[in-house]
């Protein structure tokens, strides 16, 4: 039988986990979520010399306290799976940083081997490590390696192997902090033990420190377990608290800190790093960086290079985007001549295929979008792009990262929300992230553009250009005044600390590029799905049942018969075969035939049950000048904002409108009496900021939570409402209409 | 020799930490990036309306914002 071995890759972020990982693993990977918040749960597996290796890549973090989601699930995998050994990689140019959370491992005491990762970097830049010496000093194998190249990996996979076969306890190293800090540990832990303390799972070393940290988690956990011993442990901790804010005015976890740094130079000073020339020179890096944050061009490049993504995006995926158009229009009009009209089809065709086409039809747009996001997340340039945006961004209470999902959002028109809300993952600032990404579908999406040019072209048509950039304004305008009401509200709470790396500029890997997108792009097809199939079964039924009574139906088919009386056979018979050169006589017929369809598409709706809440709502909605015809297509729009243009359409008995050709839609909103430049503008006004369509809902179901997606859907729509509203009323007052 | 804060410093000066005035989530995040009292930084840019500004130490390149560099206490030449 084949030894079976689980193993954890940790870390902290930019030392070159996420290269190691794939470099071992390749595509023999898993990405799942851990239950309940949005940090990745990615394993890999690897056959090493006939042993199989499970290898868990937990999340990149600095440190192990219990503040971000990310560090709390390092620890908890940690402690509740006991892999049977940790790889820690660290960074060799960046040693002294990188061994703050190596000393954690050392005091939490699992099975460790250090992956001392980037030496080339390193001794380009003249740093030199004893990696036999620092295994020495640390008491853990240290192996060289090249996560790039993959130099290296078997030998590290060889150490991790021995220690894990060793199956030895977990061996807490005691690091000394200080004489008061020392004395309080002292006094801590035989409490701990002699309570079995948090059901025994931590080192009680461990606990004691994290007790004098003040770790919320770990407080929380012995309040919960022990609450007699964790008074106890506090009084201790208080004591020692105020005993060294007094006399060296600072708190334990300073100390702490303090000492774990004077540790980590203890071990680097006793020659495990030599120098060979200035440190203090300048690299390729900062060289880069002399430019590219420069104060005056550095902006300037940023925007080029945010409008690069965006054309790539947009433009470089029309190809494929078309081609999956075609191949699912070519599907509907396959269905179309093999399924007998009827219901079937009708579902098969709206429901199933417009559905499962509306979910695929991202999936380019997704591709290219994280293929460019990870160019620049790889290279180092989007944490560049967070530190020259962030200035404006915090004003309303964002993140300087924030300015790539609301470029991508459609911050220049026409863009997307459902990558927009996807892209909001590089936000590592929990607060801000959330902020972002209820925000981001107020930018005008490709899919709102075609109402915007419809209402516009039929109500402004003299300043066609000005009133699309005035709309595209009012988009940016919006999005950033609700950030921060929401975050002053729901999302109340200081900014989460800004303080991040800039890690030095890398030439990303096709491997790694080609790995992330393809995760990201996975994952979406997989859940949203399944769940989009679903709604728009339901959207469908919703605007289809129930259905016009026979008699209805028979008056209408009475009709189509009289019509059809009044004209010669073979004339009936040459319409009836549908060929596209008809005569005088027969294309009359079709045409007045076409009438009575089309009217009868529109009592169909007016009768289904999205019409009839269109009718219900018009009691509210007239406040804003919407009318049940408008009411059903905004219903429509839920499912996405191209389906408004086709339901109007339908509900002023135009038949099918083409989202291309609008003209003859437009004529007609600017005859109807409900219709003026005010109602066309509190319509715009709500069609831009109501709900965002399904698919978007449900990536924030994803990205978030199914609460927020609903309070979306719930907020937006009231939001977009009270502006609807505000704009009729006005306008209305005014007589601007 | 005098202390200045972090914000007052300007770029391509060099200095040595002298205090971290500020506990929690905040102290912690910069502590755990490096930032500890003994440690040398360099002031390597500063963003284009001035803030947040970059800074090197321990041979890595960091960036905090001007509203959290102010808990900082630096040595100066």
């Amino acid at each position: 039988m084949t030894r079976q071995v689980i193993m954890a890759l940790a870390g902290n972020p930019n030392a070159g986990k996420t290269t190691l990982f794939n470099q071992l693993t390749g595509a023999r990977q898993h990405v799942g979520n851990y239950p309940g918040i949005t940090v990745d749960h990615k394993e890999g597996l690897l056959e090493h010399q006939g042993t199989r290796i499970t290898i868990t890549d937990l999340p990149g973090t600095y440190s192990m306290t219990a503040y971000s989601a990310e560090e709390l699930v390092a620890r908890d995998y940690l402690i509740s799976n006991r892999p049977e050994v940790v790889i820690n990689i660290v960074d060799a140019s960046n040693l002294e940083r990188n061994l703050y959370l190596t000393c954690q491992f050392l005091e939490l005491g699992v099975p460790l081997v250090i992956a001392l990762n980037m030496v080339d970097v390193a001794r380009d830049r003249g740093i030199e490590i004893k990696a036999d010496k620092l295994a020495d000093l640390l008491g853990v194998p240290v192996v060289p390696i090249i996560a790039r190249s993959g130099f290296g990996k078997d030998k590290l996979i060889d150490e991790a192997l021995a220690v894990a076969a060793r199956k030895q306890s977990w061996q807490p190293r005691d690091i000394s902090y200080g004489d008061d800090l020392d004395a309080a540990i002292a006094a801590l832990v035989p409490k701990i033990e002699a309570t079995h303390f948090v059901d025994g799972l931590y080192p009680p070393r461990y606990i004691a420190l994290k007790y004098l940290e003040n770790d919320e988690q770990i407080l929380a956990k012995g309040k919960d377990t022990d609450p007699a011993t964790a008074a106890e442990l506090e009084a201790i901790v208080n004591s020692v608290c105020e005993h060294t804010t007094k006399t060296l005015d600072v708190y334990p976890e300073a100390i702490i800190a303090d000492h774990r740094y004077g540790f980590i130079k203890s071990i680097i000073r006793q020659g495990v790093v030599t120098h060979k020339f200035d440190t203090d020179r300048l690299y390729t890096s900062d060289r880069i960086d002399q430019v590219l944050t420069n104060r005056l061009i550095g902006p300037v490049i940023m925007l080029a290079i945010l409008f690069g993504v965006y054309q790539f995006t947009f433009s470089w995926s029309e190809l494929p985007v078309a081609l999956l158009e075609d191949f699912f229009g070519w599907l509907s009009a396959a269905t179309e001549t093999i399924l007998p009209d009827g219901r079937l089809k009708s579902l098969v065709i709206s429901g199933i295929i417009g559905g499962v086409g509306g979910v695929l039809g991202f999936v380019p747009l997704i591709m290219f979008m994280f293929f460019a996001i990870a160019i620049l997340e790889d290279s180092g340039y989007l944490a560049r792009v967070a530190y020259m945006m962030d200035r404006v961004f915090r004003i309303f209470g964002l993140h300087g990262s924030s300015v790539m999902p609301f470029i991508v959002s459609g911050g220049i028109a026409g863009g997307c929300a459902v990558p927009g809300v996807m892209a909001t993952r590089t936000l590592r600032s929990p607060k801000e992230r959330m902020a972002t990404l209820l925000t981001v579908p107020f930018m005008n999406c490709g899919a709102k553009m075609p109402v915007l040019a419809l209402l516009i072209g039929a109500f402004f048509s003299d300043n066609k250009a000005q009133y699309m950039f005035l709309f595209t304004m009012l988009a940016w305008i919006v999005a950033l005044l609700a950030a921060r009401l929401l975050r002053s509200t729901v999302l109340r709470g200081a900014p989460t600390p800004f303080v991040m790396e800039l890690p030095p500029y890398r030439f990303p890997t096709m491997r790694g590029l080609l790995i992330h997108t393809w995760e990201r792009t996975w994952q979406y097809i997989k859940k949203a799905g399944t769940v989009i199939l679903g709604i728009s079964i339901l959207l469908w039924a919703m605007m289809t049942f129930p259905q016009l009574p026979a008699e209805r139906l028979a008056g209408y088919e009475a009709m189509r018969q009289n019509i059809a009386s009044g004209y010669d056979e073979t004339i009936v018979a040459e319409q009836a075969q549908e060929r596209t050169v008809l005569s005088a006589a027969a294309t009359d017929l079709a045409g007045q035939l076409q009438e009575i369809n089309k009217r009868e598409a529109e009592e169909a709706l007016r009768h289904s049950l999205a019409g009839r809440i269109g009718i219900a709502v018009e009691t509210v909605s007239h406040l804003a000048g919407f009318d049940w015809r408008t009411n059903i297509a905004l219903i429509g729009g839920f499912a996405a904002k191209e389906v408004i243009i086709s339901t109007l359409g339908t509900a002023y008995s135009m038949g099918e409108v083409n989202t291309d050709q609008t003209e003859s839609l437009g004529e007609r909103l600017k005859k109807d009496s409900n219709w003026n430049r005010v109602v066309a503008v509190a319509a715009l006004v709500f069609i831009m900021f109501y709900a965002p369509c399904f698919v978007t809902v449900i990536c924030i179901a994803r990205e978030a939570s199914w609460r927020w997606a609903l309070f979306s859907i719930g907020f937006n729509t009231v939001f977009a409402f009270i502006l609807a509203v505000l704009v009729f009323q006005i306008g209305s007052f005014f007589h601007l209409g | 020799m005098q202390t200045l804060l972090l914000r007052q410093m300007q770029k391509g000066q060099t200095g040595t930490i002298r205090a971290i005035k500020i506990g929690g989530e905040l102290g912690r995040r910069i502590r755990e990036m490096g930032l500890i009292p003994g440690a040398q930084i360099t002031i390597h840019g500063r963003a284009p309306l001035n803030d947040p500004v970059a800074i090197r130490v321990m041979n890595g390149t960091l960036t905090l914002r001007n509203s959290e560099a102010d808990y900082i206490q630096v040595e100066v030449q």
